[in-house]
């Protein structure tokens, strides 16, 4: 049989077997594992049929809860059926995952295994969520590569047939599920070969049928729970031979042989090493490299973790086994060893006291902690553990990787030990997420995979920015097996695809000597040395690098390319590595494009390939010469004017050095400071907005669609401008309540990311020359410094007094200071203005229960926060507690403040001898519905605060306490449509339902725009999306109809690019409203497909194809008889397919499916015209008592 | 019984009522109904140049934008099977049009530049097409960029795209020719077979609120028709091209014009949007009977009959006829 080989990540890999194996597949997006949901989605759509020939029905659910439930109603009723999952997503399956195995119910999930969110939530991998699961009975199964992840997904499906207990396949997050590796593809054969069709068809009979009705889900009594528990014993003792066997049945059809505990190293090792997972292939090289030095050491890797075999484990250990060290990647505080210690020292004193064991005594048992959430774990570190086992008294419940400066659990290890051989080459690359960098370095590990003898392997690092987004590649290849899963530290090749970078990355740090260094560079040959930091040029002359420059944007200009320069980067480095003839090269490359990119036509693949041919012309070679001259330096990461903590902590995680953290520099309880992102000066755009004064008709407009906050207006005495810079600029105000006032509208020159927003909203023209506007992009680098200079003066003048104008108007609005900026959000981010509106009208008074998603990711992703304070020290406090559960996260918080302002209240009454009777009432009856009152509230507090201060009466102390919560508090309870549309749509209800004082606030993208553009139920018909790869076959749910309906709640539809009036007087509304309120905000968003700078008219086009109405419907009005609903929108006015197809979700299904997409708009059309006659009669009726109509 | 039977680029038509690139070629529904109603040839609406570049280069940009950027999002829209871009439907389209009708189907493509996109005039033949109608329109706004040279690429495309068809070649232009019958006969020259004159296309209007450059298209007037009038009168006869009049062809007496001028179709659009495609068979009765009223046997009787050439009166299309004008006031 011919081999088919690819290359491919381990998601990939898993989901191909997945797909083929089984009939329904319930899927829910969490990263890491949603592409794995994606493609069998995807594969579906286009028909991809299983082993039996018939395509799997994939259908995504609202929840893991909710898909685990599918998927045991699916099993139970006789489907093959599996779902994808990871972290947080496998907890809410645990309670069903415990039904299905009670039940016995053969069944596979597949784990990209990722930590949970503590102290902080994280994407990346460990075994945090397997091993919180391992108590419900799942057999758990873990691959440590994406081979391995490939063919154990087989084994796991195979066994659970026969064995009737479901398994956990698991393997980690990223490590695994995002390394692109050269693997055997499992022809359809083989897998023929393992399932056996009458286990099938024994699980198809066992399923619930009233053809043959039996009843399962009993409810059992302590007469006989107990011993019906225990009838699964012998399942549990048949498994793991079931295992091993098909593990044999596999060797014998693929050659990969796979042992249940599998040992690596010396006959004789007295040191051996336990461990699961990906780690496994860093030890087991480790210690092949530890041996042929000399030392006796090895390494057990555990396969199937659950069933324990105490049996296989012992058997497969040497005898002569003196100190056992016990790996786990996870941790469990307060236990006396992590999970996989505890087994094993389970099993090792079991099998001595049982006499199975190879051993007379018992070795000594240490367990330790590794690569929690993707921390590294490399040959140095395990070359740490082997030193330690050697020492007399070995460090037990140790960590390794970290500097543990606390409580003093770390080894210590030589960071400089390398076992990688010299035959591998070794490839890291800078790039930047919108140059392509990845993808090429994906189609490039492919081509050498695929069209070279080589092995190959390819790992991606992410940035945390959204906007600006840096990554880094890590290639490996050669002609032996890569068994490195970690990333490089020395390499061959160290390209940067940003000259920028330059200055703020130490990247030749990865270069070894000798090593190749190819930098992208606008510089030819005979300036380029020049403009290199000194500390650039050291490193090229110490390690003797042979540094390549090539000037790729031009190569990309030229080829009508923009600055998309992948390839022409991609070009060079095969070049130059040689890992292929020129010529071949040059043919595997444009293969790749052809295949990557040949669906979307002739054109783009012409100018991929025109990109390439001009590639090596433009390549050079530079004499270094032998001493440093530059005068330029590497960039701090902050200023020194940063506060202690945001430059000791915050700064060493922005310049790429947080692994070097120790544990004392952490906080202890996940508790930051915030307003930390006005330290991170990214410049990473490299056109800014400039204010043309003379134009301006100082309307805010600008200022209200910023979506980072970069773009501020003041008003404020002319006297302060006598300190102003020289370039600093500004024209009479033309506020009435600030009459005499001078103005300046200012840009943030090094936070801005370009998005051209404000220029697009700017409504003031030259009327000689309108394409001259009051601003106007320009170039950024001449004018950084100078602009630098006038925000630190324009911040410098004095915010307006809240307590002066009334922001009912944008342009009155837009003097209020956001305390949201410079977040790491997309530039151009749809849903940013909303918050940073919100923080403006009540940041100082404001709490936020952020549901997990894009929000709480710029929201909240170390190094830096963007919520902000004013003078005063006030800001908004805010925190994400899960995806799920925010509404009641709020509501909760919503509690805290109420029954504390109850109880402050009976305290000032109670204390009212104290406080004097004048402002004990004062703070009772206090007016606080405007800035005025909300001021003189807090007046009263400081007033109240200095006349108990040093009274020993309890409850002046226990008032002391509380105080703050007289002032008027906002509850924002934000989150995506994925929240509150779909996984937390019943908790959102109960919270609204309850009547409560609390402000939702639905960003609403109509799609999870965090993990990459899945369907929501906020999607709207005919759109495509993730999960729906078909286009919505159904229309948005209506979350403002459901809320309107219970009469009680404040609700709004906005988008701000529709009607700015509107959504300002919706978010004033929402926040006086004293009960439930719930705005759902129309949010651009980059997985719609169309260039954001156009994000207003688009959102007007949804409004005016009816796609999106305007509405406030607020339940005061009621009261007063009137139609508490307001359409704030006219009738449609333009088709739903206009609208549509100039967005790329839905124009792309005109293109791969015409029939599909024209019945789809009909249908859309169609309901949005009910839709927009509903509204319209709930509006029009009568709420006057008196109206003979209403009778 | 009139004959009204006529030849247009080596095509035998039943009348000379030929339906231009509209919106009403966009189904083959739209087709068939153009058939019923009587029209002998239908010009199937235009595939572009820059549709067939810029839909590819649109599709890539939004799929590949900001993707392998975010570890969560690697990205942003799914992975889809196939697409069917424009031009590809657009190829599919003449298939199904010739499967679905028996009138001749001719082709057409709007472009100027040589480059990878005329090999879609070979992929419209092999679909079946009947014939190609090149529409050639660049609006120079250079200016360093001479009328000579324009000219020049105008003929280097119909050059290539000759050498990659075997089917008939009709060029629509604009008239925006500085020296018509020169350019006509090197168009002859060239390899095409036909003129369709004139070209009507987008013309920019100002939004005097928002100072803005707004498009704008109307549709056509018989007022219109008077160029390409006196144009096909000029030409018929001096260079070897049959003519397509287009614009402004409302009624029956502005076929009849047409063909008097010497044009071998009259080609009609706007008349057939404003009043539906039945208006066809309306223009085509009415044809008969004019030809009946006025003691023609056939169509062929009276083409180029007002012609400079025919019509005894050659200073009528040159400037005497504008002194003439100008006294009548």
């Amino acid at each position: 049989m011919t081999k088919i080989i690819k290359t491919l990540d381990g998601n990939e890999a898993v989901a191909t077997i997945a797909h083929k194996t089984n009939e329904v597949i319930a899927i829910y997006p969490i990263t890491p594992s949603s592409n794995m949901g994606e493609h069998a989605d995807a594969w579906s759509a286009q028909g991809r049929k299983n082993l039996w020939g018939t395509v799997p029905a994939v259908v995504e659910m609202q929840a893991e809860g909710g898909a685990a439930g599918a998927v045991h109603g699916a099993l139970q009723t006789g489907a093959l059926t599996t779902t994808f999952t990871a972290s947080q997503g496998l907890l809410l399956m645990i309670p069903n995952m415990y039904k299905i195995a009670g039940e016995l119910t053969a069944s596979v999930f597949h784990v990209s295994a990722r930590s949970i969110a503590a102290q902080a939530l994280s994407i990346f991998g460990d075994h945090s969520d397997v091993m919180a699961a391992r108590s419900t009975g799942w057999a758990m199964l873990g691959s440590g590569s994406v081979q391995e992840a490939h063919d154990f997904a087989l084994i796991a499906q195979a066994a659970t047939l026969e064995a009737r207990v479901p398994f956990i396949h698991f393997f980690e997050g990223f490590r695994v599920s995002h390394e692109v590796s050269k693997i055997e593809m499992l022809p359809k054969e083989t897998i023929r070969a393992l399932i056996n069709d009458e286990y099938v068809h024994a699980h198809r009979a066992r399923g619930l049928s009233p053809d043959h009705p039996v009843i399962r889900g009993t409810a059992q009594n302590p007469d006989v729970f107990f011993q019906a528990r225990e009838t699964v014993n012998p399942f549990y003792e048949a498994c793991p031979d079931i295992v091993q066997k098909y593990m044999d049945q596999f060797a014998a059809l693929t050659g990969r042989k796979y042992k249940l505990f599998e040992y690596e190293g010396a006959a004789d090792a007295k040191h051996v090493i336990v461990i699961i997972g990906s780690g496994g292939e860093t030890v087991a090289e480790t210690a092949k490299a530890l041996n042929a030095a000399g030392k006796n050491v090895g390494v057990l890797r555990v396969r199937l973790y659950r069933p324990f075999s105490i049996k296989h484990f012992v058997e497969a250990l040497p005898a002569s086994v003196k100190v056992l060290s016990v790996l786990d990647r996870t941790k469990e505080p307060g236990a006396s060893g992590e999970p996989l210690y505890q087994d094993v020292v389970t099993a090792v004193t079991e099998a001595v006291a049982e006499g199975i064991a190879p051993f007379e005594h018992a070795p000594r048992i240490i367990g330790g902690r590794y690569g929690l959430s993707s921390k590294e774990f490399t040959p140095a570190m395990v070359k740490g553990i082997y030193d330690d086992m050697a020492n007399a008294k070995p460090k037990n419940h140790f960590t390794i990787g970290i500097n543990d400066d606390v409580s003093h659990t770390s080894l210590e290890y030589d960071p400089g030990f390398s076992i990688e051989g010299e035959k591998t080459v070794r490839a890291v690359f800078f790039g930047l997420g919108s140059d392509g960098t990845v993808g090429a370095n994906k189609n490039s590990i492919k081509i050498i995979g695929e069209e070279t003898d080589n092995y190959a392997q390819g790992y991606f690092v992410y940035d945390s920015k959204k906007s600006g987004a840096k990554t880094i590649s890590h290639l490996r290849f050669g002609p032996e097996a890569i068994r490195a899963s970690y990333l490089i530290s020395q390499a061959n090749f160290v390209a940067c695809h940003q000259f920028n970078f330059l200055e703020q990355i130490d990247m030749l740090k990865y270069a070894q000597p000798g090593a190749v260094f190819l930098l992208n560079s606008i510089y030819d040959t005979d300036e380029i040395w020049s403009q290199l930091p000194k500390e650039v040029q050291k490193a090229i002359i110490e390690k003797g690098l042979q540094f390549y420059i090539l000037d790729a944007y031009r190569v990309a200009e030229k080829a009508g390319m923009g600055r998309r320069i992948n390839t022409i980067m991609q070009t060079a480095f095969f070049y130059i590595s040689g890992v292929l003839p020129q010529d071949e090269a040059i043919a595997a490359i444009k293969a790749s494009i052809k295949k990557t990119y040949g669906k979307r036509g002739e054109t783009v693949v012409q100018k991929n390939y025109a990109a390439v041919d001009q590639a090596l012309a433009h390549l050079r070679k530079v004499d270094v010469p032998a001493k440093t001259t530059s005068d330029l330096t590497m960039r701090k990461p902050v200023s020194d004017a940063a506060p202690k903590f945001v430059r000791e902590v915050v700064g060493t995680i922005i310049a790429g050095d947080g692994d070097s953290l120790p544990v004392s520099a952490m906080p202890i309880d996940g508790t930051y400071p915030v307003a930390t992102t006005q330290w991170e000066k990214r410049n990473i755009t490299l056109d800014i907005p400039v204010w043309e004064e003379d134009l301006c008709i100082q309307c805010g407009k600008c200022v209200f669609v910023c979506p980072h906050a970069v773009i501020r207006q003041k008003v404020y005495d002319p006297a302060l401008l006598a300190d102003a810079p020289t370039t600093f600029k500004h024209i009479d105000g033309k506020f009435k309540e600030f009459p005499g006032s001078a103005f300046t509208i200012q840009v943030a020159p090094e936070d801005c990311t370009g998005c051209q927003l404000c220029v697009q909203v700017c409504p003031a023209k030259d009327k000689s020359q309108p394409k001259r506007k009051a601003l106007n992009m320009a170039a950024q680098p001449p004018i950084r410094e100078s602009e630098a200079v006038n925000w630190d003066f324009f911040l410098s003048i004095p915010e307006a007094d809240r307590t002066k104008f009334d922001p009912t108007n944008i342009k009155n609005s837009q003097l209020l200071q956001p305390l949201f900026e410079f977040s790491g959000a997309c530039a151009g981010c749809g849903e940013t203005p909303y918050i940073k509106l919100a923080s403006q009208l009540f940041g100082d008074r404001m709490v936020i229960a952020n549901a997990t998603g894009c929000s709480s990711i710029y929201g909240g992703n170390l190094p830096t926060h963007p919520y902000s304070v004013n003078k005063d020290g006030r800001g908004p406090a805010w925190s994400n507690s899960l995806f799920e559960d925010n509404a009641e996260f709020g509501l909760g918080m919503r509690l805290t403040v109420d029954k504390q302002n109850e109880y402050a209240r009976e305290l000032v009454h109670q204390l009212t001898n104290l406080l004097g009777e004048n402002l004990a009432d004062e703070l009772l009856i206090a007016d606080q519905s405007d800035e005025t009152g909300i001021q003189a509230q807090r007046t009263r507090v400081d007033e109240l605060k200095k006349k108990l201060a040093g009274s020993d009466d309890p409850k002046a102390k226990d008032l002391l306490s509380l105080a703050d919560v007289l002032v008027k508090k906002s509850i924002w309870i934000v989150g995506g449509d994925g929240w509150a549309y779909d996984i937390g749509y019943g908790g959102l209800d109960h919270v609204l339902a309850s009547g409560r004082n609390v402000n939702v606030l639905v960003l609403d993208t109509q799609v999870y725009s965090n993990t990459g553009g899945q369907s929501s139920k906020a999607t709207p018909m005919g759109a495509v999306a993730k999960f729906a790869a078909n286009g919505k076959g159904i229309p948005r749910k209506d979350l403002g109809m459901i809320a309107m309906s219970y009469g009680y709640i404040y609700v709004a539809q906005v988008a701000m690019g529709s009607s700015d009036m509107q959504t300002l007087r919706a978010f004033r509304e929402a926040d006086a409203f004293d009960g439930p309120s719930l705005i759902l905000a129309y949010s651009p968003c980059i997985n719609h497909g169309y260039d954001l700078i156009d994000q207003l008219s688009h959102q007007d086009m949804a409004v005016k194809s009816g796609l999106w109405p305007l509405y406030r419907y607020n339940p005061n009005l009621i009261a007063k008889f009137k139609n508490p609903l307001n359409l704030d929108s006219k009738a449609p006015t333009i088709p739903v397919k206009e609208a549509a197809y100039t967005e790329t979700r839905y124009s792309m299904l005109a293109l791969s499916d015409e029939g599909r997409a024209e019945q789809l708009m009909q249908t859309a059309q169609a309901d949005v015209n009910a839709r927009w006659e509903l509204y319209q009669q709930m509006a029009s009726m009568s709420y006057d008592n008196n109206d003979e109509t209403n009778e | 019984m009139v004959d009204l039977k006529t030849n247009y680029l080596g095509l035998a038509l039943k009348n000379p009522l030929v339906a231009s690139a509209s919106p009403l070629s966009e189904t083959v529904q739209g087709v068939q109904q153009l058939e019923e109603a009587g029209v002998s040839a239908v010009v199937v609406y235009s595939l572009f140049e820059e549709q067939i570049i810029k839909e590819s280069l649109e599709l890539d940009h939004f799929l590949s934008r900001d993707t392998h950027s975010f570890a969560e999002a690697m990205t942003h829209l799914p992975e889809v099977g196939k697409f069917s871009l424009a031009p590809e439907n657009y190829v599919q389209h003449i298939s199904n049009l010739k499967a679905a009708v028996s009138i001749p189907v001719i082709g057409s493509l709007n472009g100027v530049s040589t480059g990878g996109w005329i090999e879609y005039a070979q992929k419209i033949e092999a679909a079946g097409a009947d014939a190609l109608e090149l529409n050639l329109y660049y609006l120079p706004t250079d200016p360093a960029l001479g009328g000579n040279e324009i000219e020049a690429a105008y003929l280097q495309v119909v050059k290539d795209i000759r050498k990659t068809i075997r089917i008939p070649l009709a060029v629509k232009l604009s008239p925006f020719i500085t020296a018509l019958p020169n350019f006509a006969k090197k168009l002859a020259d060239a390899g095409a077979n036909g003129l369709v004159l004139f070209n009507r296309f987008y013309q920019p209007d100002f939004d005097l609120e928002a100072l803005e450059v707004v498009p704008d298209l109307h549709l056509s007037t018989s007022s219109e028709l008077l160029l390409p009038l006196r144009w096909i009168a000029i030409l018929k006869g001096r260079v070897a091209l049959d003519f397509a009049l287009t614009s402004g062809v409302h009624t029956v007496e502005d076929i009849v014009k047409s063909m008097m001028a010497g044009a071998n179709v009259a080609m009609s659009a706007s008349t057939l949007l404003k009043n539906g495609t039945d208006y066809a068979r309306e223009l085509i009765a009415k044809l008969e009977e004019w030809l009946i009223d006025h003691e023609y046997e056939s169509i062929q009787q009276m083409q180029g009959s007002l012609s400079q050439e025919m019509s005894g009166n050659e200073a009528a299309f040159e400037r005497a006829n504008y002194m003439k004008v100008l006294n009548s006031y």
